[in-house]
């Protein structure tokens, strides 16, 4: 049976290991200085408080429901994600969205469209198992 | 209720019935969603899905810490052969969580929502949460006493207890700016956060099966051995470091894919130790398996065979490429959440809860029965999800892209196996823990086994 002692150590060691690595993804995080305009900030506050995600993915991360919405704004342009917005289709509700509203979403999927590309046809696979955008 | 949250007869056996009781309404839920993905806008305007995906998620997440909780603060009473430091403590531990589920639950009916994905609700009712755990960390820490010559699973519970705190707390560091004013930035620290959370309940849930383990066996060599601690260590390691395999696609910095695929592999290991100690596991099965709790246990070895395979597929960034985004990923969450959280979660409630007022044995084809169809039906809902999945892939990495919705409904054979294999995987579940409610309604009434 391992002694206490080393159990103490090797819990220890990984708590540091852990908390360095937590601070050195605080302080170094992918983008630094962003840019950020009030109505992509607003058209994101916009997008939690009507829970967009639970339908929706951004990186392939969220609901399954409908399209994954990285690129949208690339791919369809404004208008299209306009109409969306201003009517729902068959699964997704109206949400009686202002004009400025849905102004600030497509803001928000504009921003979120720069930020890279989601789409995994994209990716180069690398001999040892890692994938390059 | 109320006779068994008051003072003098508070017993962490609430946390387990209403752990229960929101499983139940967890999958109920569930299967609202389900049918919402084989029937286009139903339930649109009442109760959309962006409503019943958080109350499932929520419900079933509660029922997973309610749980756990009510499993630690029973298990600890009896591995010390104490009291616990604080009953109050415990109390109001409970009180908070159930304020908590009560007033998530009923903002999302009324449409508000935190927003974030996967487990998300307005963040001022995560206060109560914060607070109710840290004291669930300060009667743990004061009824343990000390770490020396202490087994496994209280290093377990320790670790899943802190690791929850502070992955809590990360998950709502969205809330500054700092972290906040980039979508990249801010997705990084949500799964970083969400990735290690996982990995703490799972150290609250595996620290309690393995009490369990030791205590129908009457065997605590092997809570105290090297391997026992490896295996933990291990497991730890992965809880820190393996959350990277969910941000693998999204922009950013290279070595968080780098270090998150090489911690992944150390799966291995544990896979190697679940097909080397399979015969002994079987021989330990069929020697036990006629006990209830048991037989959870053993379906809950399956599954974690299964989902493990799975996961370390998925850890590879160039599988996880064409896995991720797809229905592979809820196939993954689901198996490991009722495969393998929710059968161990059950073993440890018939343990605790069992046949103390009336005999469950009337009841014993009832309960096989139930354990039977919800781990059949589990497995074709697993396998209708990997298929739709599979299906999903393809079309991701299709030149010729169908319409998003055309690719939806090609997949609706699939949706309609898993909204029909749901369904009785809710019957299997309510059918197996009818039982222990029957019992405890007995106790109520009787006042028998209050303390």
């Amino acid at each position: 049976m391992f002694p206490d002692k080393q159990k103490f150590i090797v819990f220890s060691l990984l708590c540091i290991g852990f908390l360095s690595y937590s601070g050195f993804l605080y302080s170094h995080l992918p983008v630094s200085n962003p840019v950020f305009s009030v109505s992509q900030s607003t058209g994101k506050s916009l997008w939690q408080k009507h829970n967009c995600t639970a339908c929706h993915q951004i990186y392939g991360l969220g609901g399954y429901l409908g399209p994954d919405l990285t690129n949208e704004y690339s791919l369809r342009g404004p208008t299209l994600i306009h109409i969306f917005l201003q009517t729902g289709n068959t699964t997704m509700p109206n949400y009686h969205l202002s004009e400025s509203e849905i102004q600030e979403l497509t803001d928000y999927l504009k921003c979120v469209d720069q930020t890279g590309k989601s789409d995994p046809r994209k990716f180069t696979i690398n001999a040892n198992g890692t994938i390059n955008q | 209720m109320e006779l068994s949250i008051s003072k003098a007869k508070f017993t962490p056996k609430v946390f387990i019935l209403v752990a229960l009781i929101l499983l139940s309404t967890g999958m109920l839920f569930g299967t609202i969603g389900g049918l919402q993905y084989i029937i286009p806008g139903f339930l649109k305007e009442a109760l959309s899905f962006e409503k019943t995906r958080p109350l499932h998620v929520s419900s079933v997440l509660f029922w997973i810490l309610f749980a756990s909780m009510g499993a630690v603060l029973t298990y600890l009473k009896e591995h010390t052969g104490k009291k616990l430091y604080s009953n109050n403590l415990s109390r109001l531990l409970f009180i908070l969580f159930v304020i908590s589920v009560v007033a998530i639950l009923i903002a999302y009916c009324f449409g508000v929502f935190g927003g974030r994905e996967y487990w998300e609700f307005p963040p001022i009712l995560s206060a109560p949460i914060i607070i109710g755990w840290i004291l669930f960390l300060i009667n743990f820490i004061i009824s343990v006493g000390t770490l020396k010559n202490q087994p496994v699973y209280i290093w377990m519970w320790l670790t899943g207890i802190i690791f929850f705190l502070f992955t809590f707390s990360e998950s709502y560091l969205w809330l500054f700016p700092y972290f906040n004013n980039h979508v990249v930035n801010d997705m990084n620290i949500q799964w970083k956060s969400y990735g290690s959370m996982v990995g703490s309940w799972n150290m609250l849930i595996y620290g309690s099966s393995m009490y369990l383990m030791t205590k129908i066996s009457g065997d605590k060599s092997y809570a105290f051995s090297n391997k026992a601690f490896i295996l933990y260590f291990a497991g730890l390691f992965n809880l820190m470091f393996n959350w990277g395999h969910h941000i693998y696609t999204l922009p950013t910095q290279h070595y968080v894919q780098y270090i998150s695929y090489s911690v992944s592999m150390t799966e291995l290991l544990i896979l190697g130790n679940i097909i080397y100690g399979w015969k002994a596991s079987l021989t330990k099965a069929q020697k036990f398996f006629n006990r209830d709790a048991y037989r959870f246990l053993v379906a809950a070895d399956v599954w974690i065979f299964l989902n493990l395979v799975l996961a370390i597929g998925m850890s590879i960034p160039a599988i996880n490429v064409y896995t991720h985004g797809t229905h592979i990923t809820v196939a993954h969450a689901m198996g490991t959440t009722i495969g393998i959280n929710t059968m161990l979660l059950l073993a440890v409630c018939y343990d605790i809860l069992k046949d103390t007022c009336i005999s469950l044995d009337p009841y014993q084809k009832l309960m096989k029965f139930g354990f039977w169809l919800a781990n059949s039906s589990l497995f074709a809902f697993w396998i209708a999800l990997i298929a739709a999945g599979v299906l999903k892939s393809k079309w991701q990495m299709s030149s010729d892209q169908i319409a998003f919705s055309v690719m939806m409904q090609n997949l609706t054979p699939f949706f309609i196996v898993f909204m029909i294999s749901g369904v009785l995987l809710l019957i299997g579940i309510v059918l197996a823990i009818y039982p222990l409610f029957k019992n405890h309604l007995a106790c109520f009434f009787t006042e028998k086994n209050i303390q």
